[in-house]
Parts: structure tokens; C-alpha cells; sequence
């Protein structure tokens, strides 16, 4: 491996703001010798030293612990601190604009107001329930495949980056979010725990809960711990069917409809799923578009259903492995 | 070179809401002389959704797909991302755990001493097939109809690029794959800040409006950037992008109509097909340029 230091020019488009002065915001270009040991923090560091003292952003670690330091590079998702510039410049060339995590959420260059993120994680309960005897006769021990059990989601450094890269965040300000739905799973998961019944009570809220989630997939890539939010998510989603908690609603009936399909047809009956999921009342506000959608051929009549071929064998599977009852 | 063969796992919509995807899959391979054999016995792959309901049983159906192109001894080809990413994802899970292997083929098993899933099949999308497989070099030379008078805006869909590790090799932030296939069929590849986001199918149901302004901010994005048409290797979010049009654009406040082509579409055009054999008639925003 070749492990000289080697330098590029590199322009910066750097994010500039500051909210009690600044009525928008505004770019500042700076050009830079980049060396490829550098990391992305290290050129936060550099601009404010040697561009513009007034430069804010946050960081504390730089050891990819504390998450203070998250912002985006060419709207990707970075820890600067462990972001290396050669692979920037790999990736989106020798322009970059740096910007805080949430542009809107502005408060002073990259620094950014986290509140929402932090009131969403309070909304989980994001600690151990438990009650513990004051006089314990013996200790509570949590084997390795009990602490395994959490698949990884206690390694979240709560930086924010999967929670301001999902778009649900930006549209529906109910929404929990992947951060907060990791940790309420990273709970649930913990055989001490007592606070499972509030927290399934929360997560499974419709327009806040995990039904809303659209499965993207920016949170596993996007995370630098790789806590995989959605896998938490798709856990979670499991967790309320196998409690039997699951609410009678659409987006249940969503998820369930597709059982019902497969052992009927084995495909899914496109149609049939949007019944079901909406109910005979709710269902008919898709009618202008299934009108259109019929006008051109893309509705299968129900009696001309496709079928699998061999319905039996997935029949069969359906019965015999099915673990979960609506 | 041999020529090319596949197993074609066709995912639902492309037999029921987008017939043209499948017409227009079967006049591509037609063209590029690929053999496909269609898996006939597969089912749903669950789309996710019977996932969040049942993960086990969603395991044991999608290893039986799975199997099944195994039996062929051929690379399994989806047309449907996310039919991508749910075979790809089991294929992953099957793989890396052998307790869980044992358990979903214990299952397969008894109702098919027959089936089995052995991980023998590689899973890949069309598009990757055409690309990789095929070579977009290969594809040029073949084209007859070059596509230059068209700024084609691609939409790559989630579950092609994301989680990147079980992908084919897009990174997820700076995609090429797409637009690379634009240029090789002769049309200018339009770059536009949407185009590897989601488009909101998954939650239309439950979560209208979240679903709307997505398809919304992809329709705009393509748009402003002076787009003539979209094209996407995903009949979900095709879904969206052509049937919803109305919707999104009340969504965001504007009125957007953008003809959106399927991935087999394009190059289908490319190639010469006929619009009959792309099933053009079948889109809900009329392809009016051809």
C-alpha cells in the first residue's frame, strides 16, 4: 500500500447562518490544499482557523463517540470526525458543500437545534424500567446471548444523522423516527426491562409510530455505529403483532392483507390488499385513480386473478409457518 | 460469451398493475438474445409488509423462490426492487445462519422433499443483469433508435441502492448504473437531487400525505431540471410516479405530469421495439413522444 501523503485543491461551499443576525442563509466558497489524511472535522477546524474565526460547529470527541460532530457533505450523512476527505473527494469530486444536518433547523452555521430529536427520544422512555429490589440476594446477570439480543442498537451515539436524513422526519413532525424507534427496540429488547407495554403504547401510534415508516433504508446507510434503525423498526413492527397489540387499522391490515393474499393466490392480489388494508368505506376514495389505472389495462379482475403455480406447496407453507395470529 | 440465461422471478405487479414491465422485459431479453425462464410456482415476496407481520413465514416463501431458480442452476433475475431487496435480504440472512437455514428448509421440505435452499443462485435486478452482464458497450452497438432528442431523468427507487451491502454496487449517494444505461440508449441523463430518494410507495395506505409530497419532490425534481420523461427499473415506485401524478401535485401545490418509462421501457425503444411491444398504451400519463 502506497502510504505517502498525497495534497488536492479542493473548493468548499460552506453553509453560513446565523440566526440572530441572518435573514437566509448564505454559501461561502473556500478553496483548500486537502492532505489525504485529513478528516472532514479537520477541515471544520481549518476554516474556522484559518478562514473565519466566527466559523461555529460542534464537536468534542473526535473519536466517533460522541456524536456532536454529525453534518452533511453533498447531503450525505458524515460523523466529521470519522469521515475521511479522500473518500469525499472519491465519491463527489473536488467540490463539496458542507452543510448542517437540517438546514432548516439552522441556528448558527453547522450547529443545528436538535429538539426534536431529543423530545422524540423522551417519548420512548429511553432508559431501563425496572424495579430492583433494595436488598437483592443476588445479581442479576444478562448472558452474552441475552446482551446479543439487542443487536447492536446500544451503540447508538445519538449523533442524529439517521434521524435527519429520513424523509418522514422532514414531512410528518408526529413522526418518532429511526433514532428514537432504535432505542425504544434497544429497551424493549433488554431482559431487565420492565417499560415494554408504554413503549409498544408509543411506537405504535398511527402518523407517529413505525406504521409510517417508509422504508427508505437512508437510516441503516446513513448510521456510522451501524445500529440499523430499521431492522429496530422491522423488530418492532413484529413485536406488536407477537403481543397481540396490534390496533385494527390500515396500516395493520396493510401488512396482514399480504398473508391473506399469498395463501389465496400466492401473488398478491393488488386490489383485494387495498380493500382489505382500507376497509369497504375507506376504500372508495381510490376509485378515480383505479378508474384511470382500469381505463388502461392495469387492474386485474378479480376471477382473472393470476395464480402461483404449485398454490398447494405455498399453501401449505403458509400453514405450517405462520408464527404470528391478527 | 455463452448466451446470457435467467430465471425471472416477475414479483406481482408486473402480472397485474404493470403488465407493460413484463411485455416490455420479454421484448428487451428478445432483443439482447437472453433466455428467461420464468419461475411460475414463486409467490409474493412479501414487499416488506408481510415482514413486519411475520418474519419467519416471509423467510421460508422467499427461500422457496429462491429454490426454485436454484433448480434451474441460473442466476435469479427480479424485475421489482423491492422483490430485490426481500429475495437479496433472505438470501443474506440464509446464508450468514445455519440454525435458520435447517428451520426454513426443514419447512420447505415437508411439503417438497424436492425443495430445498442451498444459497446456489446469485439474486440480481434486470438492470444490473443488462449492465453487468450484458455490457452497456454491447447494448450500444446494438441500438437502432438512439434516444438523443430525450433529457431523461432516472429514478434508481430505495431498494435498488439501499443498504448499499447487499447491493450490486450503485454507491447510494452518487448512483451511476441508471444513467449510464441513458447514455448508452443515446439520451442525456438528467441530474436532479430526487433521483436516488424514495418515492413513498410503502406508506400510500397508511400515511397518504407523507406518500404524495415524496412522489411530489421526485415529479418536481426531474421536472425543474428541464426532464422530457423519467425512467425507473421499479414498477412500485412507477406506480407512484405515473398513477399518482394528480395526487402528489395537490400534495405540493402544483400541477405535475412527467411521462415515466420503465427501465425495459427505454432501452426497449432504444433497441427498436414498437410501442405495442412496450405496452406504452398502459401507463396512466400518456407517453405522448413516441
Amino acid at each position: 500500500m502506497d502510504n505517502s501523503i498525497t495534497t488536492q485543491t479542493i473548493t468548499f461551499k460552506v453553509f453560513r447562518f446565523n440566526q440572530e443576525t441572518d435573514y437566509l442563509p448564505y454559501y461561502n466558497t473556500i478553496e483548500m490544499e486537502v492532505t489525504s489524511e485529513e478528516v472532514v472535522l479537520d477541515i471544520l477546524n481549518r476554516i474556522k482557523w484559518e478562514h473565519d474565526g466566527s466559523f461555529s460547529y460542534r464537536r468534542s470527541c473526535r473519536h466517533g463517540i460522541c456524536g456532536a460532530c454529525a453534518i452533511k457533505v453533498n447531503g450525505k450523512g458524515v460523523l466529521a470526525c470519522k469521515e475521511r476527505m479522500n473518500d469525499m473527494i472519491e465519491l463527489f469530486g473536488k467540490e463539496l458543500t458542507l452543510e448542517p444536518l437540517s438546514t432548516k433547523r439552522a441556528i448558527k452555521d453547522m450547529i443545528i437545534d436538535k429538539e426534536d430529536f431529543w423530545v422524540k427520544h423522551e417519548e420512548v422512555e429511553p432508559f431501563l424500567i425496572s424495579h430492583v429490589d433494595e436488598h437483592p440476594e443476588d445479581e442479576h446477570i444478562v448472558t452474552p446471548q441475552e446482551a446479543e439480543a439487542l443487536l447492536d442498537s446500544d451503540l447508538c451515539i445519538q449523533c442524529g444523522l439517521c434521524h435527519y436524513s429520513c424523509p418522514v422526519v422532514e414531512i410528518n413532525e408526529d413522526y418518532i423516527g429511526p433514532a428514537a424507534f432504535a432505542k425504544a427496540f434497544r429497551f424493549n429488547a433488554d431482559v431487565r426491562d420492565e417499560g415494554v407495554d408504554k413503549r409498544i403504547e408509543v411506537i405504535n401510534a398511527p402518523g407517529a409510530g413505525v406504521w409510517d415508516c417508509v422504508k427508505c433504508f437512508e437510516c441503516a446507510e446513513v448510521c456510522p455505529k451501524e445500529v440499523n434503525p430499521i431492522e429496530k423498526i422491522t423488530k418492532l413492527h413484529n413485536q406488536v403483532f407477537e403481543r397481540g397489540d396490534a390496533l385494527n387499522n390500515v396500516a395493520t391490515r396493510h401488512a396482514v392483507g399480504f398473508a391473506h393474499s399469498i395463501k389465496k393466490h400466492g401473488l398478491l392480489d393488488e386490489g383485494e390488499l387495498v380493500r382489505y388494508s382500507e376497509g369497504n368505506i375507506g376504500v372508495i376514495k381510490h376509485v378515480p385513480v383505479a378508474l384511470k389505472m382500469f381505463k388502461k389495462g392495469k387492474i386485474v379482475l378479480p376471477w382473472n386473478m393470476p395464480k402461483s403455480d404449485k398454490l398447494d406447496e405455498i399453501q401449505k407453507l403458509v400453514k405450517s409457518s405462520s408464527t404470528v395470529k391478527f | 460469451m455463452g448466451k446470457l440465461q435467467y430465471a425471472l422471478f416477475t414479483g406481482c405487479t408486473a402480472k397485474e398493475s404493470t403488465p407493460e414491465q413484463l411485455m416490455s422485459t420479454y421484448a428487451v431479453a428478445k432483443k439482447l438474445d437472453i433466455e428467461i425462464i420464468e419461475l411460475t410456482e414463486a409467490s409474493c415476496c412479501g414487499a416488506s409488509h408481510l415482514q413486519d407481520y411475520d418474519d419467519f413465514l416471509s423467510l421460508v416463501l422467499n427461500a422457496r423462490n429462491i429454490a426454485y431458480a436454484e433448480k434451474h442452476n441460473m442466476t435469479m433475475i427480479t424485475i421489482c426492487n423491492t422483490c430485490q431487496l426481500n429475495t437479496a435480504m433472505t438470501k443474506h440472512r440464509l446464508d450468514s445462519d445455519a440454525e435458520l437455514k435447517a428451520r426454513v428448509n426443514k419447512k420447505l421440505a415437508e411439503v417438497n422433499p424436492d425443495l430445498q435452499y442451498k444459497g446456489t443462485s446469485e439474486i440480481k435486478h434486470f438492470l444490473y443483469a443488462i449492465i453487468d452482464d450484458f455490457g452497456l458497450d454491447k447494448l450500444k452497438s446494438l441500438v437502432t433508435t438512439p434516444l438523443s432528442q430525450f433529457n431523461i431523468a432516472p429514478f434508481y427507487g430505495c431498494h435498488n441502492l439501499r443498504p448499499s451491502e447487499l447491493q450490486a454496487g450503485d454507491n447510494p449517494y452518487v448512483p451511476t448504473s441508471l444513467d449510464d444505461l441513458i447514455i448508452a440508449c443515446g439520451g442525456a441523463n438528467v441530474e436532479y437531487e430526487e433521483k436516488n430518494k424514495c418515492c413513498g410507495f410503502h406508506v400510500e395506505l397508511q400515511a397518504p400525505h407523507t406518500a404524495a409530497v415524496l412522489t411530489g419532490n421526485a415529479l418536481m425534481g426531474a421536472i425543474d431540471q428541464n426532464a422530457d420523461w423519467m425512467v425507473t427499473p421499479c414498477p412500485l415506485c412507477h406506480l407512484k410516479l405515473d398513477t399518482q401524478a394528480d395526487h402528489a401535485g395537490k400534495a405540493v401545490g402544483r400541477e405535475l405530469e412527467i411521462p415515466v418509462l420503465h427501465m425495459q421501457q427505454m432501452v426497449g425503444l432504444a433497441l427498436g421495439c414498437s410501442k405495442e411491444e412496450l405496452g406504452l398504451k398502459h401507463h396512466v400519463t400518456d407517453v405522448n413522444f413516441v
